[in-house]
């Protein structure tokens, strides 16, 4: 192949030369595979990441990536210890990455009912081929970004989870993406992870997608994702973004949704240095719905861009999407969600809200919903606020004798909150409830609070909640 | 400046008089050097105004026509324009209103413009301009006895060419897009307006008035300025619907408001959409900005775009001064296969700015309209504030309505909200009406009426009355 | 004045109205009564003109004209007006316009030019203080924001204006507390008259004590299974529909 020789859009470079010095490492891939890497290799270098001309990427800067050296990593070995500080606590099917990588010995699938498998995707590979090579990116082709043609060049590992018709999951699927500290002198450690997510006719399943880096962790990870929904199906996709904020963390996402199936996604992130989320769902038969929540909370310099995209390609289809962003320090939030109404797909309803809290002056959002409407007989609305927190319900609080820093730091978490209600894992909710916590200026010193609340059941946020207060 | 030195200028602008006279020369087709400097030695223009004009040049030479905006039209041959033909004679033009097209005679009557005037918009040559000659010399006396300052653009290059050079470009860089760079180099005329401290301009202005410079549309040029305390309300448009031969718009309007100043621009645009199968119909590509540079200033923007078949305009306001406020109200109409791609930018600088922008769509037959807007907040904005109503209506499935708002927000103590709804005239609605005995087509321009309300109270009243005339006549057709 | 005959009338393939017959005499009002279901607002709206209700068979005639054959703003401006059951808000159109704009139709089509504005004034301040409603109204969009009783009431208010031949008053009684209840009532009284009509739709026979009809229909599955005077609604308080059920089976 010409890939190197013709490396000439910048950036693309240090992704090339660990493609060609890795050939050993792809040696025994079936032939559909070698194929689609090359693809893959040589739609990114004709590509290059993406530039701030890209209006996709006006906002996010991924310059950077290209002036760094990259490896794959080699092992998966992580002390159970340092898994067991890192992970949900939470009653689970399990699967666990390390730096892209399966770890057999910190998974746990025992138990799952016949009409389900939950395996890493090495596995699926060689044990089904041919139901993985048909569905690998069927959906989130490497014409989606550069960064999924990227993936598709060096894709070995991620996690696959097949529910069969009418099966009701009893446990979640838990999937643990982990990085470990990096290594001084080595180049940066890079991975390229799956997540394929195929539910039958009216199977039910929830899926926690989760990634943790230890502090110290510098990783780069390109994970792409396809969800594939029956007839009637029914999935709900929690997503946590706890990356070291050291790390880069770009994931692109696509979900089908024929008549009937119900997705509905839960994206709280707090962690990673610079993060970006594509979400693409495909509205393709009547009554599908899709929800999209989400929470996304930056401090010191984060940078975290979600940017969503709901197609209505047919009548009688909704989407309910909702984000919040709370921005402290020199923190960017960018939210870009877009709403497409195909022609005569009538009766559709798609609504969309976005509301951000920024704690300092030098925090900055930047946002955008989209609404492009080819059919008449819709209601569709969106609305953003950006802004503080209410005066009144702050002079409330200290009318009841709590300092003003503590007050603020109250209706903070309790506007993070509101994307919790209803999240349906106290695991998940409890971890995001903390995070968010302890990651607020320590003047607002919630952390015992919601020690406090953990303790006695209830969130921090009923104290802001109560009536009395409004 | 001095009272004094504003009453001379004044007097020197009386003296020249208003009416310019201009040969009757046209060029051929093309864009090059020898055509800048043939319009700017037409005019009469100094050495540095031709040699800012070539500097434009020379950069819109190097630029790309933007293709970001939802439009979709075919590439324009900018070689084979005519960039500068002298008003039509009198023998060209139709010699009555028998001569002129009957369905835009019919469009008159339905937006109740009066005969006489009728006859100027359709271009039928009128010697004496009816009345307007008498309007404008009493208006003009009004004006000059106020100090403000009232010509076109060409006059105010020789006459007051401190005030052109202090200004022109000063917010509309040459280079700021394409259009203004093309623009710059080749603009033939437009309105000029100074309105000197603390004088609130005794009567709107109006480009109406200028008859003499309603047909140079093609590369308008406008610049109008309020000092300390001013006021000034300015409409501009052709409240009726223009047939025009000129394919491409390409406006540039720059505002500049002093400390406390308070100016007012509302613009009907109504120019030719094309027929039915978006054959021919004006591309009009607009940029409009102003400068609150002082503190406490004020810019308020309102429009009714009902024309064009391509529309792309997003009249902006850098609020520089401190508590300096900017507004936009907007009605976008669009029928048949009009393209529109239109909204506004607030760029907020200075300390407690505040914005408001209300846009309301209504897109109908095969059109396309999306609202574009940007609200960026700097980061010594401190408690800005800017909110935002943005809503479309539907007639018709064959239509489409987009929104793309930008929200760039980078102060921890700004407020910003945004809404935006889309739907369609409710079946119940219409059946509501109906009911009470009002035919579908007066129900939906009711409704759709209602719809626009909110920008509609903005506009000033001579304006309104002919707006909701406008938009009957543009949606004729729309329903059933 | 109005004949309804044989009327089988479906919604989206479901039949509603299954063969009903019923006929008002100028001067008369006509209460329609039943249970839930029964297909009461179906009839009104189907005289109204609505979308939606297919007409299967039968006929409604209105002074001998097809009703089925004309238009919904054209049976409105003939005199059939109906009083929604849930008044539909316009936002940004006043009230005022409203009422000109469907005064004039009326006029019009009666061959009468537009109402001079100073008349149009006069007429509407009488029928607002009649109504005991605050000039205010005429200024507020249509039905925005309105309480479930001030709809109501502006619902008699565009009647009272519009002067029609044929009232009918979809469930004008919902929603309404006593006071209200009264006053829209007085506003039903003043249109009675030996050229008008009025058609009730109600479930409770409290409207009845204020607006007192000459005869009352039980409508039941589609049908008017029973008619009687203004005996027959207490007798319904008294024991429900069931019996009625029971006989007609």
């Amino acid at each position: 192949m010409t890939a190197l020789a013709t490396a000439s859009v910048p950036g693309s470079e240090a992704f090339a030369s660990e493609f060609a010095a890795r050939k050993a490492r792809f040696a025994a891939d079936p032939s559909w595979m070698a194929a689609r890497r090359q693809a893959g290799i040589a739609r990114f270098e004709a590509l290059g990441l993406p530039t701030r001309k890209v209006e996709a990427w006006k906002y996010t800067d991924t310059q950077a990536l290209g002036r760094q050296q990259y490896r794959l990593a080699d092992d998966a070995s992580l002390a159970p210890a340092v898994k067991d500080a890192l992970a949900l606590d939470v009653d689970a099917y399990r699967l666990v990455f390390v730096d892209g990588l399966y770890n057999a010995e910190l998974s746990d699938v025992a138990g799952l009912p016949d009409t389900v498998r939950v395996v890493p995707l090495s596995d699926a590979i060689v044990n089904q081929p041919e139901v993985i090579g048909g569905s690998l990116n069927r959906l989130t082709g490497i014409d989606f970004t550069p960064f999924v043609a990227l993936n598709s060049a060096f894709t070995e590992e991620g996690a696959v989870i097949q529910v069969g018709p009418r099966t009701v999951l009893d446990k979640p699927v838990y999937v643990l993406f982990l990085s470990r500290a990096a290594v001084e002198g080595q180049p940066v450690t890079m991975s390229h992870p799956r997540l394929l997510v195929q539910l039958g006719s009216r199977a039910e399943a929830s899926v926690i997608e989760h990634h943790i880096g230890e502090s110290g962790a510098t990783n780069f990870t390109n994970m792409v994702s396809e969800v594939m929904l029956e007839r009637g199906a029914v999935l709900n996709h929690y997503k946590l973004g706890e990356a070291a904020t050291g790390e880069t963390h770009i994931a692109s996402l696509q979900v089908e949704q024929p008549r009937d199936s119900q997705y509905r996604s839960i994206n709280l992130n707090t962690g990673g240095g610079l993060v970006r989320n594509d979400i693409v769902c495909d509205l393709n038969g009547n009554n599908a719905h899709a929800r999209l929540d989400g929470l996304f909370f930056g401090r010191d310099r984060q940078h975290v861009d979600t940017h969503s995209l709901v197609n209505h390609n047919e009548a009688l289809t909704f989407s309910d999407e909702n984000y919040k962003g709370i921005l402290a320090d020199r923190a960017r939030g960018v939210f870009n969600g877009r709403v497409l109404v195909k022609r005569d797909s009538q009766q559709i309803e798609a609504h969309q809200n976005n509301a951000n809290l920024l704690l300092s002056d030098r925090a900055e959002i930047n946002t955008k919903p989209e609404l492009e409407i080819y059919a008449d007989d819709v209601k569709c609305s969106h609305g953003t606020t950006t802004g503080q927190l209410d005066e009144t319900a702050v002079f409330a609080l200290r009318a009841r004798g709590i300092d003003e820093q503590t007050a603020r730091g109250l209706l903070t978490l309790a506007f993070a909150n509101e994307v919790m209600t209803g999240l349906g894992i106290d695991a998940i909710a409890e971890r995001i409830e903390r995070s968010v916590a302890g990651r607020l200026p320590s003047r607002f010193h919630l952390d015992e609070l919601v020690d406090l609340s953990v303790e006695l059941g209830g969130g921090a946020v009923a104290v802001a909640r109560d009536e009395d207060f409004a | 400046m001095a009272s004094q030195e504003m009453e001379q200028l004044v007097q020197r602008e009386y003296k020249q008089g208003f009416v310019t006279d201009i040969e009757s020369d046209t060029i051929p087709p093309g864009l090059d050097e020898s055509v800048i400097r043939f319009i700017s030695a037409k005019k009469g223009e100094p050495e540095w105004m031709l040699e800012w004009r070539l500097d434009a040049y020379q950069q819109w030479l190097k630029m790309k026509a933007p293709s970001w905006a939802h439009l979709d039209y075919p590439e324009i041959d900018y070689q084979a324009i005519s960039y500068f033909s002298a008003p039509k004679k009198p023998e060209d033009r139709p010699q009555s209103l028998d001569e002129v097209d009957p369905k835009l005679l019919e469009t008159y009557e339905k937006l109740g413009i009066p005969l006489h005037e009728r006859a100027a918009l359709a271009g039928v040559a009128v010697d004496a301009v009816f009345d307007s000659v008498s309007v404008t010399t009493t208006f003009k006396k009004e004006l000059s006895e106020a100090g403000v300052i009232f010509c076109s653009i060409s006059e105010a290059i020789q006459d007051y060419p401190e005030l052109i050079k202090q200004y022109l470009g000063t917010v509309v860089p040459k280079a700021d897009n394409y259009f203004t760079a093309l623009n710059a180099a080749v603009f033939t005329d437009g309105s000029f307006v100074f309105v000197p401290e603390g004088v609130t301009c005794p009567m709107e202005l109006s480009t109406y008035f200028r008859i003499n410079a309603a047909n140079t549309g093609q590369f308008e040029r406008t610049l109008i300025i309020c000092e300390k305390q001013a006021q000034v309300s300015y409409l501009e448009g052709c409240t009726a619907p223009q047939r025009d031969d000129n394919q491409l718009h390409a406006a540039v309007v720059e505002l500049v408001a002093l400390e406390d100043a308070y100016i007012k621009y509302s613009t009907v645009q109504n120019w030719y959409p094309g027929d039915e199968d978006g054959k021919g119909g004006i591309y009009n590509f607009v940029t409009k900005r102003a400068d609150c540079r002082g503190d406490r200033s004020k810019v308020s923007w309102t429009q009714v775009e009902t024309g064009s078949a391509i529309t792309w305009k997003y009249p902006s306001c850098i609020l520089r001064g401190k508590h300096s406020v900017g507004e936009f109200y907007s009605v976008a109409v669009t029928n048949g296969r009009q393209q529109a791609d239109t909204g506004t930018k607030m760029i907020h600088i200075g300390e407690g700015t505040k914005s408001t922008i209300v846009s309301k769509g209504i897109s109908a037959g095969n059109s396309e309209q999306s609202y574009r807007g940007l609200v960026k907040i700097g980061p010594r904005a401190k408690g800005a504030r800017n909110f935002t109503q943005c809503d479309s209506l539907l007639i018709g499935d064959r239509c489409g309505a987009h929104t793309f708002p930008y929200q760039e927000i980078g102060n921890a103590t700004a407020t910003v909200e945004h809404e935006a709804t889309t739907s369609k005239i409710g079946e119940d609605q219409l059946f509501y009406c109906r009911q009470r005995g009002i035919s579908e087509e007066d129900a939906v321009n009711m409704i759709v009426n209602g719809f626009c309300k909110d920008v509609f109270q903005e506009l000033p009243m001579e304006f309104a009355v002919e707006a909701e005339a406008l938009l009957n006549v543009t949606l004729e057709g729309a329903v059933g | 004045m109005l004949v309804v005959k044989d009327l089988h009338v479906s919604v989206e393939g479901k039949e509603i109205l299954k063969g009903l017959d019923l006929t008002i005499n100028k001067g008369e009002v006509h209460a329609i009564m039943g249970p839930n279901g029964a297909g009461k607002s179906t009839l009104s709206s189907v005289i109204a003109g609505k979308d939606g209700y297919e007409v299967t068979s039968g006929t409604i005639t209105y002074e001998g004209e097809d009703v089925l054959e004309m238009e919904v703003e054209e049976r409105a401006r003939a005199g059939m007006l109906l009083g929604f059951q849930y008044p539909v808000e316009i936002p940004g159109v006043k009230n005022v316009y409203l009422l000109k704009a469907a005064l004039n139709a009326k006029r019009e089509a009666e061959g009468l030019g537009e109402i001079p504005a100073p008349e149009f004034m006069k007429l509407i301040r009488e029928k607002l203080a009649f109504m005991q409603m605050d000039a205010s109204f005429l200024q507020r969009a249509v039905n925005e924001g309105f309480s479930g009783g001030e709809k109501k009431r502006n619902e008699i208010l565009q009647m009272l204006v519009l002067e029609p031949k044929l009232a009918m008053l979809d469930e004008i009684d919902s929603g309404l507390d006593i006071d209200a209840l009264k006053v829209v009532a007085k506003g039903v009284n003043s249109l009675r008259n030996e050229d008008r009509a009025v058609l009730m739709v109600t479930h409770y026979q409290r409207l009845l004590e204020h607006i007192v009809p000459d005869q009352i229909h039980v409508l039941m599955d589609g049908r008017i299974v029973k008619s009687g005077d203004k005996s027959l609604a207490l007798e319904l308080e008294a024991q429900g529909y069931d019996w009625l059920q029971e006989e007609t089976a």
